[in-house]
């Protein structure tokens, strides 16, 4: 069985490390400062004990008053896994930064969410739309696009 | 004397045989050999995502068979687990027992599908595939006794499968799975030393361990990297905890190893459907579930090992009849992400059968 990793437990084991970065903690997982993301991920991808290895996926939902990103990450090694959330407030100009810098397997899901619920990654290599074709207006996948 | 050479940008598909769907692939060329690939999707995005905001957890059941629609009966699988997870609703026993079943046939017949198109694009037309198609054909016909459906099942419901077997599923699955050993000793007899295979799918288009790790590759595409990691194994569901099986791995990651852990995982397959033959029990297929499922706000992602890798429904629940989100984690599209650094100072035959044999289904690439 792949054991699900404590939300609180990593917020005790962090806390001293990133102050500040873990917002809210519970079993099912944590909330993390978007812009201390790539710092977190970067540690938990290598760090003993945790080497959470492989993005198995990141999406987000829309809530009106902000976005969550979910990212779930396993280690094959140790088999378990946490599930990491974020979020970006307002309509307009959402950034959030990219991981393909750490794991590749971002690529195409982030530029699947730029595309429908049009949150931008930055540093991403290439932030073109995967689905709809140049010059579609709106992102369909947000809760005010009326299909 | 030096000649100029201007790069050429060949376009291969959207529509075209080895493309495997509506795929475009835009490829740089020096001379013959591919200098720069990109990817281009697409083409048939339906937005299945957000119809299923807008239909009851029920009726999403139906647009699960449009996703891989090679293997829809997995695709029904992982999206009814993912609403039991998210509304606690339990399944009667001999219903996960066909739920496995039915599973495992699909992994057969997908890859089948696989196995023989990957061929058709090494160059062997036509032939390897019929003998496939022979072996799929009774897959689809057992479904067709199961749902009355041959591509787009719509078998599974949330608590069970939509009706028991008839009478005659059973002894037609024990004939199925006593004769594929026998079938499966025949393609490799036919394939696994065919020198023409070797040389095509031999040491072309590795995928390292490190990158398939890192590009999130799943299923065979992993496995052929010498990746251990089968989620019936790593985190059972349904039952799967109660059947003996292998993992077959490859070693290198090249065409050939992806070929060969298809094959081998035909083999574990019958060994899961032998067992759960052996162990099915009598009694109600389906436990009472309202039409209306009204899961608690709260969400959930339930994931199973699919023909083509880990394919996951993420939900949302806000208390309506309705997912306030559905997000699927298609495994086509995210074997797909290497695709580039594979294919990249190889020939344009061999970047047809490299994408060939990483067995995407583009219902699922777009959604």
């Amino acid at each position: 069985m792949t054991q699900t990793l404590s939300g609180k437990d990593i917020a005790a084991k962090l806390e001293t490390q990133f102050p500040g970065s873990i917002l809210e903690s519970s079993e099912a997982g944590i909330l993390v400062n978007s812009q201390t993301l790539v710092k977190l991920a970067a540690y938990l991808k290598t760090a003993s004990g945790f080497e959470l290895d492989y993005l198995n996926y990141v999406t987000a939902v829309d809530y009106y008053d902000y976005f969550e990103l979910v990212y779930l990450f396993t280690s094959l090694k140790h088999n378990h896994s946490l599930v990491v959330k974020t979020r970006c407030y307002g309509r307009e100009n959402l950034t959030v930064p990219s991981l393909v810098s750490l794991y590749r397997g971002a690529d195409y899901q982030e530029r699947e969410i730029n595309d429908l619920l049009g949150i931008k990654f930055e540093g991403h290599p290439n932030l073109r739309p995967i689905f709809l074709w140049e010059g579609f207006e709106g992102h369909p996948l947000r809760k005010d696009f009326l299909a | 004397m030096t000649l100029k050479t201007e790069p050429f940008v060949l376009n291969i598909g959207p529509a075209h045989p080895s493309t495997h769907g509506v795929c475009r692939l835009k490829a740089r060329l020096d001379g013959e050999v591919i200098t720069d690939l990109e990817c281009v999707f697409g083409y048939l995005h339906r937005g299945i995502e957000k119809l299923a905001e807008e239909r009851t957890y029920t009726g999403i059941i139906p647009l699960t068979d449009r996703l891989d629609y090679l293997a829809a009966m997995s695709n029904n699988l992982a999206y009814c687990l993912s609403v039991e997870k998210l509304a606690g609703i339990t399944v009667p026993e001999r219903a996960h027992y066909l739920r496995v079943i039915m599973a495992e046939l699909q992994r057969i017949a997908s890859h089948l599908i696989a196995v023989g198109a990957f061929l058709n694009d090494c160059g062997a037309f036509m032939t390897p595939i019929l003998y496939m198609l022979r072996e799929r054909e009774k897959i689809l016909d057992l479904f067709e006794m199961a749902s009355g459906q041959r591509l787009t099942y719509n078998y599974m419901r949330i608590g069970g499968v939509s009706q028991d077997v008839p009478e005659e599923f059973l002894p037609a699955l024990t004939k199925f799975v006593d004769e594929m050993p026998a079938h499966i000793d025949e393609y490799d007899r036919l394939l696994a030393e065919n020198e023409i295979l070797l040389a095509r799918a031999k040491g072309v288009g590795i995928l390292p361990a490190e990158l398939a790790v890192n590009i999130s590759a799943g299923g065979p595409v992993l496995r052929a990297s010498g990746v251990r990691w089968d989620i019936r194994k790593a985190d059972p569901y349904t039952i799967y905890d109660r059947f003996q099986f292998d993992i077959p791995t490859g070693t290198v990651g090249d065409c050939y190893d992806r070929y060969r852990v298809r094959v081998l995982e035909m083999r574990q397959s019958i060994r899961i459907l032998k067992q759960a033959l052996e162990q099915i029990p009598a009694g109600p297929s389906r436990s009472a579930v309202p039409q209306l499922v009204r899961p608690p706000a709260g969400e959930a992602y339930a994931r199973i090992e699919a023909p083509k890798g880990e394919l996951g429904f993420y939900l949302v629940s806000d208390t309506s009849i309705a997912p306030y989100r559905c997000h699927i984690r298609a495994p086509s599209l995210i074997n797909l992400t290497a695709l580039r650094d594979m294919i990249v100072g190889w020939k344009i035959a061999d970047a047809i059968i490299i994408f060939g044999s990483i067995d995407i289904c583009m219902g699922e690439v777009d959604r």
